[in-house]
């Protein structure tokens, strides 16, 4: 990017609308935040999880430094093994960032692919797969997730479930959330193919994809850049429910999902910490995601300037 | 009317015969059942004996007739794990999620419609902030962790209520109850609400968002010049204009109360449709999974059909434009 572009970008309308929203800058800092310490977890964690020669039982349980027995070494706690509830969070949250960035991203090639190819084709091409989203828009997300996923695990030979795990998990979810962009683009490609620009393209010869990927493609991405963010939430949400109904991942790359059911065996025991950190990390996170999503749908509307 | 009626019927057709197809697909393709029953140590006349009794031997149009005559019938198969009828197993589990959902809906309705009627017209004082803010938590936290939440505070600290199973039960036939015990009351209160909390807020936003928009119109600045009280200007004229929305997603969110209930009802162990699906889903189960799908779309497409029917006794537009 030349320097004349970074100083349109800071001088945008888009910058500006950010610097005075405090809902967009505090919900980016905490998205940022936890994706920093997720990404960075292996050297800035305090301990290593999976490391199992630096556990120890005697550290098992321990409620969080601020409470009366808590332990400065362990600050929020350790759960049945002694494993440090902090660092759990830092790796699980990792985990869950890359099923849901890579779920979000499966949808939107798919739901991006499709809504193109049906709104520039047009017809009987457009009528079928409208069909088939409007059959899948019948179902809540999460059921089909859940379905899926129960197949593709019934499917496959036990020997490679472990390994596939996360795969399968990343396409149930990314199957089950694609309609919305399809819908979307499917719209907004009904509108640009007549527009002049698509015209002169085809008279000067371009080929159908040519003409879809480089001229109408960037066109439409505005609402799909919405979308995408808000299924971001919508993805972490979705691996957390998975793998909290213990259809998700398993209990070696515990995410955070994972991490809340386990906990939740301790709750009724007292130890409410191994459960509650994990989700309200959870939490946070979405919530963030949330508000900065809609945040951009408003920045992103320029009825709304 | 009946026009109208028969034309969505006629498209609900097409939405069901897909979702028959794909549930029978999951049925004859998806796993290997016999060595699920079977276990580890099987002879070979023992695994064939098991294959004909489920007619796994058939050509594939065979089983496809017999799927479909089974199901028009509620005979969806036997479940690889609990060894009895599917049909018989999710007609026990139904009174429980119905019950559950149903109290949900309720509790969203009688709290959230309120709340959006108060946020609406006081927009700007601080019980309406409160309440906006509750609402965004309503939308952010997953709905199990509201559950561990509500089990944390009023099970484990205060122990005021139970956190899991159905209390006691009263059984009509082929329908069981929890309404008319004291316990089977107690034991709904968590969970109800847990599962209600989305819905509640979802309600609380669209009942305020619809009242600042109607409270705006010129006839209710009529209402005010024909000195109208406030109580019949906020309820009979403002709410009765918001309602058409408020019923649309209330009506599709029914559908999503019955799929959230699979995570309540993990949370909570209560013994209804959604526990039974997640731990047939553990074991590749596969009876339980395309019944229950099937059993969904049955239920998902009577919703949408109720819903487009309500809008006639709602709007009266409605009613006259078909009516001519």
């Amino acid at each position: 990017m030349s320097g004349s572009a970074v100083s349109r970008f800071f001088d945008s309308d888009f910058v500006y609308s950010f610097s005075r929203s405090p809902v967009a800058i505090v919900s980016t800092l905490v998205v940022l935040i936890v994706a920093i310490a997720a990404v960075f977890a292996p050297w800035i964690a305090p301990h290593n999880p999976f490391d199992l020669a630096s556990l120890n039982l005697m550290d098992s349980f321990k409620p969080p430094a601020f409470m009366t027995d808590g332990d400065p070494l362990f600050p929020l706690g350790t759960d049945d093994q002694g494993r440090d509830v902090l660092s759990g969070i830092m790796y699980g949250t990792q985990i869950s960032l890359e099923v849901a960035l890579l779920a979000m991203g499966f949808s939107l090639v798919v739901g991006v692919g499709v809504g193109l190819v049906a709104g520039y084709t047009g017809g009987a091409v457009d009528s079928l797969l409208m069909r088939v989203v409007d059959v899948q828009l019948t179902f809540p997300a999460i059921l089909i997730a859940l379905l899926v996923d129960g197949v593709v695990r019934a499917v496959l030979p036990q020997s490679m479930q472990d390994s596939l795990e996360i795969y399968v998990i990343v396409f149930a979810i990314g199957i089950s959330r694609w309609p919305q962009f399809a819908r979307t683009v499917r719209g907004s490609t009904m509108v640009e193919r007549n527009r002049d620009y698509v015209m002169a393209a085809r008279v000067i010869g371009l080929s159908s994809p040519r003409i879809l990927i480089t001229h109408i493609l960037p066109n439409v991405l505005g609402p799909v850049l919405v979308i995408a963010t808000l299924n971001i939430g919508l993805a972490i949400l979705d691996e957390a429910t998975l793998s909290f109904l213990g259809v998700g991942l398993p209990p070696t790359e515990p995410s955070l999902g994972t991490l809340i059911r386990i906990g939740n065996n301790f709750l009724f025991s007292g130890e409410w910490w191994i459960t509650i950190f994990p989700g309200l990390t959870l939490a946070a996170m979405i919530l963030s995601i949330n508000l900065l999503g809609d945040w951009l749908r408003d920045a992103l509307n320029p009825r709304l300037r | 009317m009946f026009s109208f009626i028969v034309s969505r019927i006629l498209q609900a057709i097409p939405v069901l015969l897909i979702v028959g197809f794909i549930s029978f697909a999951m049925f004859a393709f998806v796993g290997d059942p016999v060595t699920i029953m079977l276990g580890q140590d099987y002879t070979e006349a023992q695994r064939a004996l098991l294959v004909s009794q489920l007619g796994l031997d058939q050509p594939f149009f065979v089983q496809y007739a017999k799927f479909v005559w089974q199901a028009v019938h509620g005979n969806f198969g036997v479940s690889y794990r609990l060894a009895r009828p599917v049909g018989e197993l999710l007609a026990e589990r139904f009174p429980a999620t119905a019950e559950l959902a149903i109290t949900a809906a309720v509790l969203s309705l009688l709290i959230g419609v309120p709340m959006g009627v108060y946020t609406g017209i006081r927009r700007n004082s601080a019980v309406s902030r409160i309440f906006m803010i509750f609402s965004l938590m309503g939308v952010s936290l997953p709905t199990f962790l509201i559950g561990i939440l509500l089990i944390l505070f009023f099970s484990v600290s205060l122990g005021w209520l139970p956190s899991f199973g159905r209390g006691d039960v009263v059984h009509f036939s082929h329908w069981s109850t929890g309404f008319l015990t004291a316990s089977g009351r107690r034991a709904l209160i968590l969970p109800a609400i847990t599962l209600g909390l989305f819905q509640m807020t979802l309600i609380l936003r669209l009942v305020r968002s619809e009242m600042l928009e109607v409270m705006r119109s010129d006839y209710i600045k009529f209402a005010r010049a024909r000195g109208l009280s406030q109580r019949s200007i906020h309820f009979r004229h403002a709410l009765g204009n918001t309602l058409v929305p408020v019923i649309t997603i209330v009506g599709l969110q029914l559908g999503g109360l019955i799929a959230f209930s699979i995570v309540t009802e993990t949370v909570f162990q209560w013994p209804g449709m959604g526990l039974l699906l997640v731990q047939s889903i553990g074991v590749a189960d596969i009876p339980v999974m395309s019944a229950y799908l099937l059993m969904i779309a049955v239920i998902f497409v009577t919703i949408n059909l109720a819903v487009d029917l309500l809008y006639f006794v709602v709007d009266p537009r409605l009613r006259s434009r078909i009516g001519r």
